[in-house]
């Protein structure tokens, strides 16, 4: 055979291998708003920059007559591209192909392209779409998640790892997604779960659908496993085109500096947003993009705990992680959830070099026994030790309330903030007027002829004398009270001047976060 | 300076809640989360609930027997294991509200003491 036949021979084998699971299957696929995993990749990666690893791989399963069967790719798309022109490795299961179930061979695909990723020190992207373990391999499809999810825990804090959940990820394979740092979820097209409904119906009697019990509004919205929702896979690929342009490749690497955009300041007018009385709601997302480049902000599980915003944006071209108490939704306290949220987002800026600014009007923590129950001082205890942990650059900027456990939690002065500001309408006190004055001034009021009159006079003068920036000032724990017009440029410059910051934790193996 | 005006009225068009926290009313949306969740019952020593749901395998009492701690009351069957349910108390019975081969939900009152 000459090289003519032989290149003939091979475009045919190609053919064959890139069918997937055939015509049929693909026009299912296609039928409920899916698109095949070549045309995925290809949607995510730059054009052209796809190269395929792997494509004549067999399956390995022998036994139940499955030796007869070819499975083109053994149901998953690996291979190499760039997303923005820098260098990503990416996965895709092929659901076509036996129901993306994953054998020995097709773990092994993965496991591979993961290896090369963590040595190349880029990113990996995992698009998930398969019905679970390939029941006919047995213990070698446990044996290949298992290498999966080591794999993903080597890698954790190393190099960003991507989940695009694309279909179903259910049992064990949940594992891996859980296990990287941002997992995409689109409407009516994700569904994870460990057990299914079916089981739960036959075991507990309990009826749910799979949409109800692991749908992408679910993970969205209730547990908070996701962490962007996309309503169609279109819309999903964007945001990870978009969350690329905000990390590092690696983590000994920072994010790509952009050129500085002034934010659109007749749109989001600092001095307009924040009601001057400490029980009114407004929008903290409003504050946070009329400090940022062009008003953008990029941010991260907006449907989960909504009563803690946090997301990427850019302040003179650098990236930025942004933590802010949200007024708007339960007053911005701070709860099992938003403890959870804020603490996580907190410890991947700091494992990949992106500085942290947080903003605050807290009012404390939620009071009820649900909250004690679910184990609030654990979760709560999070948040403190992941700024404490973090060296990465930390700036705080209190804007309105700060009370007592909650103005320590979020990132003051004490966990080692580098630069602290207040605004003039910060209240930080040991806890509210109201409840303080009651405490302070108990007898003085029980006593009184008009207890509530003085209750009232109590209040004032209680606020009148703690319910301001100046005390903190006093004692040093802020370093300047700014106008919120001046919020900007005192974070520029923070940014500036801490660019060469070295801080380290003693020397220790890890620690032990109260996860 | 429109469009200011514009996300103002969003934030107007809200149902707004209060909340109070620290005898301080704040005016805030509410979750979810916060707004379905169910009040804490308080337990009753002298119901006996199903902590799994299940099957009920097999009874050992019934209404106005006399049990003792730790005797065993009926066997519960959930997740392929059979868990005998015990008397957390010396006491009468009032009530079996289960028959055999009944399946439970969680938390479901199984038996009743006087």
């Amino acid at each position: 055979m000459g090289l003519k036949q032989k290149t003939a021979d091979l475009k045919k084998r190609m053919r064959e291998a890139v069918k997937g699971g055939g015509s049929k299957a693909i026009e299912k696929q296609k039928a409920i708003g899916k698109k095949t995993a070549r045309e995925r990749i290809l949607s995510i990666l730059d054009p052209k920059s796809f190269h395929e690893n792997d494509l004549f791989v067999e399956h390995a399963g022998r036994d139940f007559d499955m030796d007869k069967k070819y499975l083109p790719g053994d149901g998953v798309v690996t291979g190499t591209g760039t997303i923005n022109g820098h260098p990503v490795c990416i996965y895709a299961q092929d659901f076509t192909v036996a129901g993306g179930s994953l054998g020995w061979a097709h773990a092994k695909k993965i496991i591979k392209i993961m290896d090369h990723a963590l040595k190349m020190k880029v990113p990996i992207i995992g698009i998930n779409d398969s019905g679970g373990a390939r029941i006919q391999e047995g213990v070698n499809a446990l044996a290949g998640y298992g290498e999966i999810f080591y794999r993903n825990t080597l890698s954790s804090g190393v190099i960003p790892q991507i989940s695009v959940i694309l279909g179903p990820c259910a049992g064990g394979a949940v594992y891996s997604p859980a296990l990287t740092d941002f997992v995409f979820v689109v409407d009516k097209v994700s569904k994870m779960f460990i057990t299914g409904p079916e089981v739960i119906k036959t075991v507990l009697g309990e009826e749910i659908s799979m949409e109800e019990l692991g749908g992408a509004r679910v993970h969205s919205e209730i547990t908070g496993n996701s962490h962007f929702f996309a309503l169609s896979e279109e819309e999903c690929f964007g945001q990870i085109k978009e969350l690329f342009s905000y990390i590092p490749w690696n983590n000994e690497k920072k994010a790509e500096n952009f050129p500085k955009k002034p934010p659109r300041a007749r749109q989001f007018n600092i001095d307009e947003i924040m009601p001057a009385d400490p029980r009114q709601p407004y929008d903290v997302r409003d504050v946070i993009r009329s400090i940022t480049d062009d008003s953008e902000f990029f941010e991260i599980q907006e449907l989960f705990a909504a009563n803690i915003v946090i997301g990427f944006a850019r302040i003179a071209g650098q990236t930025a992680g942004f933590i802010a108490n949200q007024p708007l939704v339960m007053a911005g306290v701070l709860d099992v959830d938003s403890s959870d949220k804020a603490a996580r987002f907190i410890r991947y800026c700091d494992a990949f070099n992106i500085p942290l600014v947080t903003l605050v009007d807290l009012p404390g923590y939620l009071p009820g026994i649900d909250q004690e129950h679910a184990g609030v001082i654990r979760h709560g205890a999070k948040v403190l030790y992941a700024y404490s942990e973090a060296t990465v650059p930390k700036i705080t900027v209190i804007m309105r309330k700060a009370y007592g456990g909650g103005y320590i939690a979020m990132c003051s002065h004490h966990l080692r903030a580098d630069f602290v500001c207040a605004w003039p309408t910060a209240e930080i006190a040991v806890m509210g007027p109201e409840g303080a004055a009651n405490i302070i001034f108990r007898n003085e009021i029980k006593n009184a002829e008009n207890p509530d009159e003085m209750r009232k006079q109590k209040i004032k003068e209680y606020k009148s004398k703690f319910a301001n920036p100046y005390v903190a000032a006093a004692y040093g724990y802020i370093d300047a009270v700014i106008e919120p017009k001046e919020t900007r440029s005192f974070l520029v410059h923070s940014l500036d001047v801490s660019s060469l910051k070295v801080d380290r934790m003693p020397k220790k193996k890890h620690g032990i976060p109260p996860f | 300076m429109e469009e200011t005006k514009e996300v103002q009225q969003n934030t107007k068009k809200l149902s707004f809640k209060s909340l109070l926290i620290e005898n301080i009313k704040y005016r805030t949306l509410l979750t979810k989360k916060y707004v379905e969740k169910k009040p804490y019952v308080r337990q009753d020593i002298k119901k006996v609930t199903a902590f799994i749901p299940g099957t009920i395998k097999k009874i050992y009492v019934k209404k106005g027997k006399r049990v003792k701690e730790g005797e065993k009351m009926l066997i519960l069957e959930a997740m392929k294991m059979k868990n005998d349910i015990l008397s957390p108390i010396n006491g009468t019975i009032k009530e079996v509200n289960v028959k055999e081969g009944a399946r439970v939900t969680k938390n479901e009152i199984l038996i009743e003491f006087r």
